[in-house]
Order: C-alpha cells, then sequence, then structure tokens
C-alpha cells in the first residue's frame, strides 16, 4: 500500500477517477457508453505519438518533429495508394507508412548522432525540413477520396451496439492497434536488454556507455521506433479523419509532450512509465472533451491545458525538492 | 563545454573590431550572410539589391532581431525560452487594449500608457518563467512550454481569438516610420541589440550569466546567487519579447493571440545561426546581427522568386520553412565540424 501511494500513476488515476465522476455529475452525457467510445478514440492517435515521446524522453532526449512525420508518412501514403490505384488491404498502407516513418526517424538518429547536440534543436530543424518539404514539394490539397481500405478499417468497429435511436455504436477497431502497441513497448521498457538501455541512457549516459551500452545503436533505435509510431498515429489519423490532410498534426507536439510528462515521466530522462504516458493522454483528452460537454468556450483549452502542465511539472518539482543544491537541478 | 579559462581569456581581451571580426565562427558567418545577399541579388536582378528592397527588409527583420536577442540570453544561461511569441502577443494586447480606447479622438496619455502596459505585461510573465524555473527547479524547456500554452491561451480567452486593431496613426509611425530614412523599428533594434552587447560584455550581470551557461555547479560554489540570475534573464528575455510585440502590433496595426507562430522556430535558427552555443555559455550580439540578416535576405529574396518556376516547382512559404530547416542542420554540421577540427 505504501508503494502504491509513492507512485506518480497513482494519483493521476485518482485525479482521473475524481474529474470523471465530477463531470458525468455535471452533464450525464459524458459516462455514456457513446462518449467513453468517442474518448477512446480520441486518445488513440494522441496515444500512439505518445508511446513514441515517452521513449524519447525516457532517453533524456526530445524530439518534436514526430507529428511531421506522422503528417508526412500518412499524406504521401494516401497519395501513393491513389496514384496507383490500390485496392488491397489496409496493412500494405500500415507498412508504408511505418517504412516512411521509419525513414525520417532515422534521419533524425543520423543527424542526432552527427551534430552531437541538444536534440530538441536538432528536430526543431528536421521538423520543419519535414514539414516543408512535404508542403512545398509533395503537395498542399487535401485528398478526400482514401484508397478503399483505409476507409473500410475507419468503419470497422467492436461492440457494436445499436441505440433506441437506431444509431449504431462502436469502439473503433484502430483502439486495438493501441492497445498492441501499449503492450509492445512496455514490454521492451520492462523486459529487454533495450529497454533498459533506454532509461540507463535517460539516468547517465557515461554510466551506460561504461556498463557497456552501445549508446549509438539504443539511439538508432529511439529515434527509428519513434518514427515508426509516429507513420502509423499518422495513417491512424486519416483513416479516422477519412481524409489525409497534409496541414493536420502538426501543432499538437507540445501537448503530446505534455501528456507524457503529466504521465510522469522526467524530461531529463531516465524515468517515465507506459501506464503513466497513457493516463497522461487520457486526462488531457478528458480534459478537452469535457470542456465542450461542459459547455466551456474552446479557447479556454489552451488555459487548461497549459495550467494542468505547469501545475503538475511544478508539483513533481516540489516533491523531489530533497536535491535542492545539487547545481544538476538547474539545468 | 567550454572551461573558465576560455570565459576569462575572452573577457580580459579588449572586444577592439579586429578581435571581434577575427573569431572563426563571425567570419564564417560573414561569409554565408555575404554569399546569400549575393546570391540571391544575382537571382533577382534588378529588384533585390534596391533601396525600395533593403529598406523594406529593414522594416521586416527587427521582431525577428528582438526574438532572437531574447532566445540568445536565454540560450546563454544553458536555459531557452519557447514562451517569447506568446509574452509577445499578449504584451501587444495590452497596449492594444488600451489604444483601441482612444477610438480616434486625440489622446496623449494613450500612447505611453499602452507602451507601458505592454513592457509591464511582458516583465510580468518572464518573472513567472524566472519563477518557475529559478525557485521551482523547472526544466526551462517544459515550463515555458507550459506558459507558452498558458499566455497564448489567455491571450485567446482575451480576445475570443479575434483581433483588436485600429490605433492612432503616431502610434503606428513605431513600426512604419522612418528617421533620415532609417527604418524605426530597426533603430529600436540596433538600440536592443547595442544594450545586449553592453550587458554581455561589460557588466557584472553578463559576465554571471555566461557563467551560469558554462559550468553552473562552478556557478553554484563560487556563490552566485542562481535563483536571481534566472530571475532577471527570463524578466529580461521576457521584455525583449514585449519590445517586439510593440513593433509587430504597430507595423500590422493590429494584435491577434496567434500572430507569428513560426517565428519561434526562425528565431531558434537564428540564434544557432548566430553560433550561439545551445548548451551555455556563449553567444554574441555580432552573430545575431549577421544571422538575421541572412535569414532575411533569404526570405525576401526566395519571396521575390516566388512568381517564376525554380527547378521545376513553385517557391511558396513552405520552400522557405523548407530552406530554413535544412539551414539549421547545415550550420549545427558546419559549427560541428569547426568545433572538432
Amino acid at each position: 500500500m505504501r508503494k502504491l501511494l509513492g507512485q506518480h500513476e497513482f494519483y493521476l488515476a485518482m485525479i482521473l477517477t475524481v474529474l470523471v465522476i465530477a463531470i458525468g455529475l455535471a452533464n450525464p452525457a459524458f459516462l455514456t457508453r457513446a462518449n467513453l467510445f468517442d474518448l477512446c478514440k480520441s486518445s488513440t492517435v494522441m496515444g500512439l505519438f505518445a508511446l513514441g515521446v515517452l521513449i524519447v524522453l525516457t532517453s533524456g532526449g526530445i524530439d518534436i518533429s514526430f507529428a511531421a512525420i506522422g503528417a508526412f508518412s500518412m499524406y504521401v501514403t494516401s497519395r501513393l495508394l491513389l496514384a496507383v490505384d490500390f485496392q488491397g488491404s489496409v496493412w500494405v498502407a500500415f507498412l508504408l507508412a511505418s517504412l516512411i516513418g521509419l525513414a525520417l526517424g532515422l534521419f533524425n538518429a543520423v543527424s542526432i548522432n552527427v551534430l552531437r547536440l541538444p536534440t530538441l534543436i536538432v528536430t526543431l530543424g528536421s521538423a520543419s525540413v519535414f514539414r516543408g518539404f512535404l508542403l512545398a514539394f509533395i503537395g498542399t490539397s487535401i485528398v478526400n477520396r482514401l484508397p478503399a481500405g483505409m476507409i473500410a478499417f475507419s468503419r470497422r468497429t467492436l461492440f457494436e451496439q445499436t441505440l433506441a435511436t437506431g444509431e449504431t455504436i462502436g469502439l473503433s477497431f484502430s483502439f486495438v492497434l493501441y492497445l498492441l502497441a501499449i503492450v509492445a513497448v512496455a514490454f521492451v521498457l520492462r523486459y529487454t536488454l533495450l529497454g533498459r538501455g533506454i532509461y540507463a541512457l535517460g539516468g547517465n549516459a557515461e554510466a551506460a556507455e561504461r556498463v557497456g551500452f552501445n549508446l549509438r545503436r539504443v539511439q538508432f533505435f529511439i529515434y527509428g521506433f519513434v518514427g515508426l509510431l509516429s507513420g502509423v498515429a499518422g495513417l491512424v489519423h486519416a483513416c479516422t479523419m477519412r481524409n489525409a490532410n497534409p496541414f493536420d498534426l502538426v501543432g499538437t507536439e507540445l501537448s503530446v509532450i505534455a501528456a507524457v510528462v503529466l504521465g510522469g515521466a522526467s524530461i531529463t530522462g531516465g524515468r517515465g512509465t507506459v501506464l503513466g504516458a497513457v493516463l497522461g493522454v487520457f486526462l488531457i483528452v478528458v480534459i478537452n472533451n469535457s470542456l465542450i460537454l461542459l459547455g466551456i468556450p474552446s479557447y479556454w483549452q489552451k488555459v487548461a491545458t497549459g495550467g494542468v502542465i505547469i501545475a503538475s511539472v511544478a508539483i513533481t518539482a516540489i516533491r523531489k525538492d530533497g536535491v535542492r543544491h545539487a547545481a544538476a537541478s538547474w539545468r | 563545454m567550454r572551461q573558465m579559462s576560455d570565459i576569462q581569456t575572452d573577457c580580459d581581451r579588449r572586444p577592439t573590431a579586429w578581435s571581434v571580426l577575427s573569431r572563426h565562427h563571425l567570419v564564417r558567418l560573414l561569409l554565408v550572410t555575404t554569399t546569400v545577399f549575393i546570391l540571391m541579388g544575382v537571382l533577382n536582378p534588378g529588384r533585390f539589391l534596391t533601396w525600395r528592397n533593403v529598406t523594406s527588409m529593414g522594416f521586416q527583420f527587427p521582431e525577428l532581431g528582438v526574438f532572437a536577442l531574447a532566445i540568445m540570453l536565454s540560450l546563454i544561461t544553458g536555459g531557452i525560452d519557447l514562451s517569447v511569441i506568446g509574452v509577445a502577443n499578449l504584451a501587444g494586447l495590452a497596449a492594444a487594449f488600451i489604444l483601441v480606447r482612444s477610438d480616434g479622438q486625440p489622446c496623449p496619455w494613450c500612447i505611453p500608457a499602452a507602451i507601458c502596459a505592454a513592457l509591464l505585461a511582458s516583465v510580468t510573465c518572464g518573472l513567472i518563467n524566472g519563477v518557475l524555473i529559478g525557485y521551482l527547479h523547472i526544466t526551462p524547456i517544459l515550463a515555458t512550454l507550459g506558459t507558452m500554452q498558458l499566455f497564448t491561451g489567455i491571450a485567446f480567452v482575451l480576445t475570443k481569438g479575434q483581433a483588436v486593431a485600429g490605433y492612432p496613426e503616431t502610434f503606428q509611425r513605431l513600426g512604419n516610420g522612418a528617421v533620415f530614412g532609417v527604418p524605426l523599428p530597426l533603430l529600436i533594434f540596433l538600440g536592443c541589440a547595442a544594450i545586449v552587447q553592453v550587458l554581455l560584455a561589460r557588466t557584472s550581470l553578463g559576465l554571471r550569466l555566461q557563467l551560469l551557461g558554462t559550468n553552473p555547479v562552478a556557478a553554484v560554489y563560487s556563490g552566485l546567487r542562481i535563483r536571481r540570475l534566472l530571475l532577471r534573464t527570463y524578466a529580461l528575455t521576457g521584455l525583449l519579447a514585449g519590445v517586439a510585440g510593440l513593433i509587430v502590433i504597430s507595423r500590422t496595426n493590429a494584435a491577434k493571440a496567434d500572430y507569428g507562430s513560426s517565428y519561434l522556430l526562425q528565431a531558434v535558427l537564428v540564434a544557432i545561426l548566430a553560433g550561439v552555443d545551445p548548451k551555455g555559455g556563449f553567444g554574441t550580439v555580432w552573430g545575431i546581427l549577421l544571422a538575421v540578416l541572412a535569414l532575411q535576405s533569404l526570405s525576401s529574396g526566395l519571396n521575390m522568386l516566388r512568381f517564376q518556376p525554380v527547378i521545376g516547382t513553385y517557391i511558396n512559404n513552405f520552400t522557405k520553412e523548407f530552406t530554413w530547416g535544412v539551414l539549421l542542420l547545415l550550420v549545427m554540421a558546419l559549427n560541428r565540424r569547426a568545433r572538432a577540427t
């Protein structure tokens, strides 16, 4: 029990529960099955991105190009498949998008390894390269007619149910992809040497190198994997929206990072859990969703997320302030 | 990381014009800037190298330059201020709310009051950042990421997403007027640059900032009051952002909650191009001057090329974004090579 009380995820779950009950009391529409399915669907794309961000943050880096990678993979995949009039399975689209994402992620990894500069600034540059390339050389028009496989995928649901109103609701199938990704990332971080390497790199890079981790290889995995996940997330986004808009996704980076930080991941590395990140994403999605349901104008959204981020990191900082005199904490 | 001795020799040396120019990075940067300038002149014969274009550039880049100065100060201490654009827009709004009050009637106190309100708002925002970073020990990236959302959000709530426009003509002159042919915003930027230069090169505060960025552990043990130092840095960063905000609203005659979001990337790009060490400790105002000129020439030059196809494609705003990103990565790669040799 004491172990439970000491955990960040526990507090997060408590806050989430209280919030859900409070909103449910204020507006019963919040707790309907339809809205819960909707929340799950909304948290899928953000959650997929967040899993990638979690890995990067845990390793002590920061990647803000993931949204640009997602938009790039999603748009290029859709345009390519349309160009060849592809009629086959959606999994080909996913394969293509994740390969494009992987390639862009590896571009990040190479840049970071060559430049040896803060990852924030490197990925700031690569993000504008990806986005600029996409919009300047590939296209700016929205693809409204997606390949048949992607449309079919977006219609696929689980736990289908027909309401009294005649409306059919169900859990979007893409949520299964999210669950798979959660299990995969949790497995890698917890049970593999690679995962330990990621924590070690974030905790103390020099110590990690001395105990024999090949840091370069770990970094290539991290940024490549983030790219791959972002590609998948981008395609899920296109399927959900039923169009491929090259202007989408970019601009959401900071709320994803905020969600992961909210979930207890340390931005200086070495700390972070999948459960925390998933809860953090859900909290942000609930806040955004509830503002609408509670009738609060949407321009309050930024204030709410900004306030939540600051409060959360401030509380974390105050709780661990035993190290006040360690100069490293001023970095 | 630079050693203490480097800093000391830098400070012992009197910054004569020649010693400033002979520092390797600045010479390289001068070459880059000149190349970009000449290249754009060659690509746009008879249009780029005209008095009209040069003055129009002089009206455009000061905002970016002031943002870059602000980012440089935060980078020198080893942090970063991502909230500058949010602060500028909020400060601009504070001024705009007072300015639109006058509503056509002459209002002698409105303009000074508006300027004071903007600067006060921006310093307050900066102090909030400083408290979060210095006193609560939140990592600068995170703290300013949060306040960026917060400030932009507050601006959205205040305006409900609409522009607050229409100011007295006297105020608009601040961003559109000229003295003896020199654009006023350029003069404001040069003023800010001079102040930052004096601060960094001639005051003990500047020296302490650089020490903090170079080696925070040493800074703690040499008895620097880090919290106050960080508080002042971010207050100053905020103040500069506020000045940029004033230039923006007087030039465009409107204040908006989400103006200029692409400025953040550009300002970081200018600072890195200028040779500011993103790990802290080093940065020069001369670098910022050259880098902002290079970026503006590139930007204006590409704008002129917009209506003719280049290598089979038309140039648009996204070509610029792409070019900036490539430039940022390229310059970092070059700096890396220079450091390695």
